[in-house]
Formats: C-alpha cells, structure tokens, sequence
C-alpha cells in the first residue's frame, strides 16, 4: 500500500512537471516565431519614383524640390507640420506647471545647454531649411526638408551651420527616384549624434546601430531581423510613437516592448512576474555604450582657457575630446551599468527662468516620477548624465548662453571665449534678466536606456539584483528585494542563539564525557 | 527491570521522518542561499529547487497528517506537563550521574514529555507558519491592477522576515535534536533505532515508573 502511494505520487509529480514545461516552450516559441515571420516580410515599394515627370527637372533649390513633393503628396504638408519633429515642441501636461509646449523653445538640457540664439547651427537636426530665432520658417511648407528622412541612397545630408539647407553637391534626381520609408540611417544622422558628436547624448543610440552586430542589438542587428527604427515607433500621418523624456512628461504615445512581446513571454512564471514591476529594458539591457564611449559628464566651468590665444582640444584614452576650448571638460564611459529607477511615465521639467530653489543642491533638468508604491512604476534602466553649467547667482536661473555665431565679435561663447558677454546675449535674445555675474552649477539629466537589447543569453542575471552586496538595484529602496534585504536583528538574534545552543551543547557534551570516564562508562 | 527489543517506530514513521529530515536540510541549504548568505546554486536555481522542496514537504506533510489521524498516533503529540521537570533535570543533572532516563519508552508513549511539547510547538506553531509564510512569499503579487488573481500584499518584506524567524527557529532545533539523538541508552541507539525501528528498552513496570517520580 505504502509503495504504490509513493510511487503514484512520483509519477504524478513528474507528468504535471513535464506537461508544464512543454506547454510553456511551446507558447513561447510560437509566440517568436509569429513576430519572426511577421518582420521578415520585405516591403515592396508601391511607386517608382523614377517614372514621375515632376522629378525629372532640374531642381535649383531645396524650395523648389519639396514643392515637386508636394504636387503628389498634397496632403503630407499638413501632417509634417502638425508633428513635434517640425515644431520643435510637444503639448504636455506638467505637474505644478499645467499644459506646456515643451520643447526646444523653453527647455534646457546639461549639453549645449539650448538652442535660443544658435539656430543657425542647431538647425542642422530640423526637418526643414532656413531655421531663424523668430521662428518664420515654422509657417512654410515649402521649407519641409523631406528627404533628411526619405532619402534612400544615403548621400542626403545637410550641411553645417546652414540653417537646416542640404550640402550644395547633391544629385537631387537620383534622390527623389530612391525615397521611400526612412531607414536606420535617416534617423541616425540626428538621432546618434545629439548633442554635438557620436553618442554624445543617448549612450544607446549612436553610429554603431547604423549596422549593429547581433551583440549589440539583437532587434536591428544586420543578420537577425534587421529592424528598421519605423518597425517598432510606428508612425501614423508623420507622428512617430515613442519620445525622449527629455521632452516629454507625459505617459503616453510611448514605445514599449510589450506591444510586440506581450506581457508574459518567458516560459519562467517567476520571471514574467517581475514584469509588474520591473521593465523588460532593465534586465535585457545590461550595458549601453557598448561600442563607442558615451558623455557621462560636462564641465562647462573650464572651457574658455586658450593655447597661444587659441582654442584647442585635448583626448582621452579612448580618443574622446576631454577638453575642448568651445566646451569645458569632459568624462566619458563605455559598456555602461546603466542606474535604475522607479518610473512610471510621467516627468517635470526645468523650463528657461525657472527660480532655482536651492542652489546648494544639484538640479534635476528632468525629473522623472515613479516609486515602488505607485502601481504604474516599474524599474526602469537609465543614463545619467551630470553637468556644470552656467548660471546666475543672483537671479539664481540657468543661463541660456549665446554660444554659436557664423563669425567671431559679436558675442557668442564658442568665437570669442567670454561667458559673461555670450549670457549678457544669450539672456537678452531669450527674453530672461541676467544681473552680470555667471556661476556655474550642478546639474543631472535622465536618459532612459531602451535601445542595445542584448541577445537573451546575456540577460541581467538572477544574482546582480538578488545579492547583499552591490547588486544593480543596490540604490533603490521603499521594498524588500530577497537576497539582498533582510532583518539585520533577526538574523543577529537568530546567531547569537545558534552559538549558545552549540556552546550549551559543547559544554554538555564534555561534562557528560567526563563523567562517564569517572563512572567507568555506561 | 528487564531488557526487551521492541519495535518502536514503523515504517511509515521512518520514511517520513527521513524524508522530512532531507527535505528541511535541503530547503535550509536553498533557503539561506536566497537569504544572501552565500553562493552556492544561484539565486535563480536556488529558487526553483527550493519551490519544488517546498511542495513536495507540503505533500509529505500531508500524508503525515492523514497517518497520524488515521492510525491514532496523534495522540503521542498531546503535550503533557507531567514528568517536564524530571525530565530537565535528567539533562541537566541525571545524565552526568548516569541515571536512568526518567520517562521509558513505549509504544503507547514514545515520546518523552519534552519532546512531545516541542513538537507540538513546532507541529502546531513553526511548520504552520513557515509553510504558509512561504506560499504568501510564492502567492504574493506586487500591488497591481492588471487583473492578476493572486493575493495583493503592499510588501513582501513582513512576510519573507516571519519566514526567516521560522528557518532560524527550525535550525536551533535541528541543532539541539541533532545532539539530543545521542542520549539515548547509548550514543546511538535512538539512531539506530530511527533507523530500523527497533529499539532495546529497560523495562519497568507500571508501579516502577510511578515510584520515579
């Protein structure tokens, strides 16, 4: 009787743990193979551009191309300039502030600060031509610069310090035969090089993803599915899903990598749990900047000092500008932890005259809400990136320097290496009152790591959260992380105890010993 | 006074004692490997094994709890006051002076008056709350509002530190019952009596055991 229970209880166990693990893989393969076959699928182009009369001329100026655009997509004018890639702002609801037009306009980041007043060279990243401070360009469709996004035969390029115009040796023809859908490449060009340089901003998006390798991406690695940046922020009528919280604070029209792999796709229940409250970016994203260094740190106070009344640049081991005139100092990092926290979509920002409160402590340009109480957070991995910029310590607001000019004498910081001059301008160009004295401040942005999905096998593991001692969640606190947290006073009661009872049983053990040779054994 | 082998533990007895014996030393070993306390199979393998150790000690408990009342054997647990203090003092004093033990075996009373009060508490007491401690550390779902049906806790922390309290409890008693094995008539005839059921007793007769104590 004994025997067959114990026997039919084994066999039991071992079918329903069997059916369980088949059934999951099976799910989970089907569900990869599903988004597999669905992104494998080759777009065939729906017209050749070639054919079309309109795109035969010879085109004078970049005006008169968008304008042979415009006769067949008539209604596209309309859309590109209803999207926060033309306008340079998105409506958003802040804490505290209400619904702002949050972007270039009125934010300010810990680069190269702001755009205000350096229109002229920051407009190299605007889809349209002939950018200016006051904005008439913004009006125009026919200073929609189409083909920085839709040029196929990746010669389109716009050329520096022009306003946002194309170089002047483009074969427009052959451009206007190849557009279609933009690839990895069109929005590269901006999207890598934010900031003034390769990764300088993001630490996850840079030249390395043109053409990733599977280690460095697996979703757009060239021999896996080579995903295209439009197959997952899909676009509808030129608004693309998916924006930086850099300009951004609400939770919404986000990309997520649940919209392709669900919820629950490890075959591991314990791990689609953690899901609730930890993001699929923390645990598949285990370094960023894993090709090329990213800038972790920008000292403006020191830039300005001169080698024989010139600027100059210095590099660092990796052959990243530590130290430029223009600029200030520099730290930069690469294959990089990213730091974790809790996030749950929303953020506020510092916004031009903002009053610094406490100018004692570091300021946040960006902050970014979530806890581990608020239902919508979840663990997110993100970059940091800290600066010392220019402020002013009277009026205690940041500066808005004028940094850029076509030729050097009127001011601006990067020709003619005077701070309080470029703030003096800077300030008057952006409407905002500056006393004369320029300080320099502390300051930190977040940068959410969603990109360099790593291949599965190089997860995050297990052991990096759950351990005592610095685990990657080390900084997080407000929940009780297994592994890593536990009652220090228990655990000390529950030693001292064990070594009494060991000591008690020693000590008994020899008297017991001692008198059992005294009586001559049992 | 007369010596008598007697079959004392029975099968079933045995195989659950042993069984639940690995079990907890297993479930200690995962256990405080997912406490933070070393590194032995990873805290992801660590989890798994002590999850599937988890179920099949629940299992285990579960037949034992059916023996017991099926065969009557829970009466062996009823704790009784009686004989308590003979009982300590042949600890602490009687054993060094080689007296003899003050309850006797039986296979109507197997167990002495101390143990049958720690087991109760450990039967009644700690293995409760381990146990279902443990399933609220398997159950627990973060706050959330995705629908899961899963019991929401705001934190695991209250949980998993009564789940501590627990593990450290039953590990001072494995330590302590561990070195109780050897004071039996012998070093080790309790194990060997655990072991084949069979144990060689100093029997007394009823007016004898009264006249101890």
């Amino acid at each position: 009787m004994r025997k067959i229970v114990i026997i039919l209880l084994t066999i039991g166990i071992l079918t329903t743990a069997l059916l369980s693990i088949l059934t999951r893989t099976d799910k989970q393969q089907n569900q990869l193979a599903i988004l597999k076959e669905r992104y494998k699928k080759k777009q065939v182009k729906k017209v050749d551009h070639s054919k079309f009369g309109v795109l035969q001329q010879k085109f004078e100026t970049p005006q008169e191309f968008t304008m042979a655009c415009l006769t067949c997509h008539n209604m596209t004018a309309h859309q590109v300039m209803n999207s926060n890639h033309w306008n340079w702002e998105r409506e958003e609801y802040e804490v505290g502030r209400g619904v702002v037009y949050l972007g270039k306009r009125n934010a300010l980041n810990n680069f190269c600060i702001g755009s205000h007043g350096n229109e002229g060279s920051c407009a190299k990243c605007h889809i349209g031509y002939g950018m200016d401070k006051d904005g008439k360009i913004f009006v125009d469709s026919l200073n929609i610069d189409c083909m920085i996004c839709h040029d196929n035969t990746e010669t389109y390029a716009k050329a520096p310090e022009k306003a946002g115009a194309p170089i002047s040796t483009l074969n427009f023809n052959e451009i206007a035969f190849s557009s279609g859908k933009p690839k990895r490449s069109n929005c590269g060009v901006c999207h890598f090089f934010g900031g003034g340089g390769n990764n300088v901003k993001h630490g996850d998006l840079e030249m390395s993803m043109f053409e990733p390798s599977r280690n460095i991406d697996v979703h757009m690695a060239v021999e896996g599915a080579n995903l295209q940046c439009i197959d997952c922020h899909k676009t509808e009528q030129h608004n693309i899903s998916g924006k930086m919280y850099s300009l951004s604070s609400m939770n919404r029209n986000r990309v997520t990598c649940e919209q392709c792999h669900g919820t629950t796709p490890h075959k591991d229940e314990i791990i689609n749990e953690h899901n609730l409250k930890v993001a699929c970016q923390t645990c598949h994203i285990p370094t960023y900047a894993k090709e090329n260094a990213t800038k972790m740190y920008w000292d403006w106070s020191t830039a300005g000092k001169l080698k024989d009344g010139k600027p100059y640049t210095e590099e660092d081991s990796m052959g990243n500008h530590s130290y430029m005139s223009i600029k200030g100092s520099f730290k930069w990092a690469k294959n990089v932890k990213p730091d974790y926290i809790f996030f749950n979509g929303t953020a506020k920002h510092y916004l031009k005259g903002d009053k610094i409160e406490d100018t004692t402590k570091i300021i946040v340009l960006n902050q970014l809400f979530g806890s581990y109480d608020d239902e919508d957070s979840k663990i997110y991995s993100t970059k940091i990136h800290i600066a010392k910029q220019p402020y002013d310590p009277i009026n205690k607001i940041l500066i808005q320097p004028k940094l850029y000019s076509d030729k050097p004498g009127q001011g601006a910081f990067w020709t003619d290496f005077n701070w309080k001059k470029a703030a003096e301008i800077g300030m008057k160009e952006s409407n905002l009152p500056f006393s004369g004295e320029v300080s320099f401040i502390e300051t930190k942005m977040y940068w959410p790591v969603n990109h360099m999905v790593a291949p599965k096998e190089e997860a995050v593991k297990c052991n990096e959260c759950h351990t005592r001692n610095n685990g990657r969640l080390s900084n997080l606190s407000g929940f009780y992380l297994p592994g890593r947290d536990y009652s220090p006073t228990i655990d000390n009661i529950a030693i001292v105890l064990i070594i009494l009872s060991i000591v008690g049983i020693i000590i008994h053990l020899s008297f017991r010993l001692i008198s059992k040779t005294k009586n001559g054994g049992h | 006074m007369s010596k008598k082998i007697i079959y004392i533990y029975k099968g079933f007895e045995r195989f659950w004692h042993w069984m639940q014996a690995m079990l907890i030393f297993f479930l200690a070993f995962t256990g405080f490997e997912i406490h933070g306390l070393y590194y032995f199979f990873g805290f992801r393998d660590a989890v798994r094994y002590h999850n599937v150790a988890a179920y099949m000690l629940i299992g285990l408990i579960v037949f034992a709890i059916f023996w017991h009342f099926a065969t009557g054997e829970w009466k062996q647990y009823v704790p009784t006051f009686k004989n308590i203090k003979a009982q300590l003092n042949y600890y602490i004093f009687g054993i060094f002076k080689n007296a003899p033990h003050p309850t006797k075996k039986n296979v109507l009373s197997k167990l002495n008056p101390l143990q049958k009060i720690v087991y109760f508490g450990l039967k009644v007491l700690v293995i409760p709350v381990i146990v279902t401690s443990g399933l609220l550390c398997m159950f627990y779902r973060y706050p959330t509002k995705y629908g899961i049906e899963a019991i929401n806790i705001n934190t695991l922390k209250y949980i998993a530190i009564i789940h501590t309290i627990g593990a450290f409890l039953l590990l001072i008693f494995i330590i302590i019952h561990l070195y109780l094995i050897t004071t039996g008539e012998t070093f080790t005839s309790n194990l060997k009596a655990m072991l084949t059921g069979y144990e060689e007793i100093e029997e007394l007769d009823k007016s004898e055991t009264e006249e101890v104590y």
